[in-house]
């Protein structure tokens, strides 16, 4: 058993991208930022030094406390304290918790319904390809964020105020997942498209396999190189998206603030000089987009052929 | 030639003089309507004053003076005779009589409207000639002349023309003609309002007084935002801002470019509840009514921290509140608005003697742009509570959905704000904790206390003329609510104003600037 795990690491460590990823030492820095902003979104309940949710817990006597290290700061709270006294970094722990989940299960969305669309277009062709195709090119003549925006609005309108309270997680999902599916089925199609005419794909479908099962256990193996990379560079992009719509107040509600509702509530402080209500959360957005944003590009240098 | 020099001079002193300007006026909020008698709404009441005249009117201290009734007398203690001014016409031009006073008078009488409070007391309104109406009073009234500020004059011509005779419901979301269109006799006549973007007003040429200033257009600007609004004064945009966000006043003050115009306001912060329900709708408590315990209602009170409040989220720019009315209003006095410090540790043995040890859920709505940091005060409430065992569920909305849901009592606790255009107690008492009638009694008294003993103290005070007796009776009624717990009352507001150093004017208690002091040089 033992001798089967280091097997299998030695193989890792020899492989390719793991010899890229060590030739890298930005990579190595993003992939290590990444996990750090991971861990503590993940673990933020048992890190995170105080629960910022549990109203009991305040203290607005603590209201406005500057971060650790100036005149006025208290070791208490690191990063300094919000106009209710919540502690910054561990409101940026849970912010950091409801963007990238936020953002992961957009891209999962997006993916899914993006490689379905892409392998049916590609495999099957005709007038289904060209209808799909052709709501692509639409969809693709709208910056993306003016489509969850649209989506937005229409659930804000349709359902009433509680219940989109409600459910506000879940649209702001469907509404960025939706948003971002056209690279993800152009890039599928593409691939397939190549795909279809080769010989494994003519031998099975020559056995009678039916369509679906080929394009399933046979196209789409040989399709997901590309849709790993469009999926780990969307991942920031759908985080950025979030982050926009509640930094425009229509994202999650201020109830479970993300990363761009904390900025954009921070904001209000900015002019009268509580500025690490605002900073602190822009600084972790910024470093968790930019960390998954390298890995995503060094994963496309990576697995390109071309480039080896 | 002589002639025409001195002509050029004598119009070049008069330009000097006179020189027209602009006043680009920044605030949070839009006005709700045009209709001046729908919406008993501060931010509309301050620009419908630009408009619509009522016939009498304030003076810059707050002393009333003749307004479109250019004198009136006393017959008997329960008979005013008003003379109303002559040669007076509206915007459109229709002249301006008895009719339209007591037109005027029935419709703002209509129960859909919100506004009967300005012609409490008044039983009948009655022509006696073009120029002259009889009021007759229910009773002695000590204070109809200032509840008449705010009863604006309409055309009856204008009204039945336009199919307006009706007060816009504003509940049921009904628009009419004379919602989106204004014609008053006032200083300024509406251009244009585009609802949520901005309203314009112009100088009234046929106006039959004279402005104080030289503001000839008023461009009044809603930004919801806080940082907007002010980096709008700080970028030259607007020229005066109201509703300022508390943590900016500082700097501003130190901005040289600014002046910082100081006032407290008549407006009391508060929380409501629903004391009139079997069940409460968004509690965990089923079959019952906590509310109705007075001992819930006390460890409401008595948990929450006005100090913290003031200290922190409102920068100081509060005076905590323990009674009602604020400072300024008549009725008030500083022994009876002392408040007393948070007592975590009494609120929670109150509640385990009223039968909840552990608490208990309850809905909490709040305006998010309407008083000042309410949002945020609504938060910190949360908190407060929440140390005592009770969870409140805080659904903060913008004033114009919260403002309809909460007259349609879907509510257990609200937050609200009550400014005193009248400067007299009675008119809280009377909206807030007077047991609901149709008309004015209890027009916003939204928790539906029921108080018959408050109730008799309030209707005294209606008809009370002897001052020093009714003092004694206006005092009596804000301890009795005060002790009663009716209301959580959180603290009287400040608001100062800031301004380009080039613009002056008066800043006024009830928080609406008045365009026709105005100067911009």
């Amino acid at each position: 058993m033992a001798a089967a795990v280091a097997g299998w690491l030695r193989r890792a460590w020899g492989h390719d991208l793991a010899w890229s990823f060590r030739r890298s030492p930005v990579t190595i820095l993003a992939a290590f930022l990444t996990l750090v902003c991971v861990g503590s979104a993940l673990f933020a309940p048992w890190v995170a030094p105080h629960n910022p949710f549990d109203s009991a817990t305040l203290n607005l006597s603590d209201g406005f406390t500057p971060p650790a290290w100036t005149d006025k700061g208290s070791p208490k709270y690191l990063l300094g304290t919000d106009d209710q006294g919540r502690d910054v970094l561990s409101t940026i722990m849970y912010g950091a918790r409801i963007s990238l989940g936020v953002g992961l299960a957009a891209v999962l969305f997006s993916a899914t319904l993006g490689v379905s669309l892409g392998l049916l277009s590609g495999y099957l062709g005709g007038r289904l390809d060209a209808f799909i195709m052709r709501v692509a090119d639409i969809q693709l003549s709208f910056p993306a964020i003016l489509i969850a925006l649209l989506i937005d609005g229409m659930t804000r309108i349709a359902l009433p105020r509680e219940v989109h309270n409600e459910i506000a997680i879940y649209v702001l999902v469907l509404a960025i997942g939706v948003s971002g599916w056209v690279q993800y089925a152009r890039t599928v199609r593409g691939s397939t498209l190549v795909e279809k005419n080769k010989e494994y794909v003519q031998a099975a479908r020559v056995i009678g396999r039916h369509p679906l099962a080929i394009m399933l256990r046979h196209v789409l193996p040989n399709v997901t190189g590309p849709v790993l990379v469009i999926a780990t560079i969307h991942i920031a992009t759908a985080i950025i998206t979030e982050a926009t719509l509640s930094f425009l107040g229509v994202g999650v509600p201020p109830t479970q603030p993300s990363l761009g509702t904390l900025v954009r509530i921070g904001n209000d402080f900015l002019i009268s000089g509580e500025w690490w209500i605002t900073v602190f959360p822009g600084m972790a957005l910024v470093v968790l987009v930019l960390s998954v944003n390298l890995l995503g590009d060094w994963l496309r240098d990576a697995l390109n052929p071309k480039l080896r | 030639m002589k002639l025409r020099i001195l002509l050029a001079a004598a119009l070049f002193a008069a330009a000097a003089t006179t020189q027209a300007a602009t006043l680009k006026w920044g605030a949070q909020n839009d006005i709700l309507t045009l209709d001046p008698h729908s919406q008993n709404h501060a931010t509309t009441n301050g620009i419908m004053q630009h408009t619509y005249e009522g016939l009498v009117r304030y003076t810059k201290d707050f002393a009333v003076e003749p307004c479109l009734a250019t004198s009136w007398q006393l017959i008997s203690p329960t008979h005013y005779r008003f003379t109303l001014r002559k040669g007076v016409k509206f915007q459109d031009g229709t002249p301006f009589t008895a009719d339209d006073v007591v037109f005027s008078y029935n419709r703002i009488l209509q129960p859909q409207g919100t506004m009967q409070i300005y012609v409490a007391g008044v039983k009948e309104m009655r022509k006696v000639d073009d120029h002259t109406v009889d009021m007759i009073l229910a009773g002695p009234s000590p204070i109809l002349l200032r509840n008449l500020v705010d009863f604006r004059i309409m055309s009856r011509a204008w009204s039945a023309k336009n199919k307006s005779e009706n007060v816009q419901n504003y509940v049921a979301k009904e628009e009419s003609f004379a919602s989106r269109n204004a014609n008053g006799t006032g200083p300024y006549l509406i251009k244009l309002w585009e609802p949520d973007k901005r309203l314009v007003m112009q100088a009234n040429p046929n106006w039959w007084g004279k402005l104080d200033g030289n503001v000839t257009e008023v461009i009044y600007t809603p930004i919801k935002a806080d940082a907007t609004r002010i980096a709008a004064l700080l970028s030259g945009d607007v020229d005066i801002v109201t509703d300022l966000p508390t943590q900016d006043v500082q700097r501003l003050r130190n901005d040289p470019k600014l002046k910082v115009l100081d006032g407290h306001e008549v407006r009391t912060i508060f929380i409501g509840l629903d004391q009139f329900s079997d069940e409460l709708k968004y509690s965990s408590v089923k079959g019952k009514n906590p509310f109705k315990d007075i001992r819930v209602r006390k460890a409401l009170n008595v948990s929450v921290d006005r100090e913290a409040i003031k200290r922190v989220t409102m920068r100081g720019l509060s005076i905590p509140a323990a009674i009602m009315i604020a400072p300024g209003v008549h009725g008030h006095a500083p022994d009876i608005d002392k408040v007393s410090p948070a007592d975590g540790e009494g609120a929670r043995k109150l509640l385990a003697e009223a039968g909840y040890p552990n608490g208990f859920e309850f809905g909490l709505d709040c305006p998010n742009n309407r008083y000042v940091n309410d949002e945020e005060i609504c938060q910190a409430l949360v908190g407060m509570w929440a140390r005592i065992g009770l969870k409140a569920k805080l659904n903060a909305q913008p004033m114009a959905t919260f403002i309809q849901k909460i007259q349609k009592f879907d509510h257990d606790a609200y937050m609200l704000g009550w400014g005193v255009a009248t400067f007299d107690g009675l008119y809280t008492l009377q909206s807030l904790v007077r047991t609901k009638t149709t008309g004015a009694d209890g027009s916003f008294n939204l928790g539906r206390i029921s108080d018959a003993k408050l109730d008799a103290l309030i209707d005294a005070l209606k008809t009370e003329t002897d001052v020093k007796k009714r003092d004694g009776i206006l005092r009596e009624a804000l301890v009795a609510t005060r002790d009663n717990y009716y209301y959580v009352p959180l603290h009287h507001q400040l608001r100062p104003w800031a301004m380009k150093r080039n613009v002056t004017t008066v800043h006024k208690a009830d928080d609406r600037p008045e365009s026709r002091f105005a100067r911009v040089d």
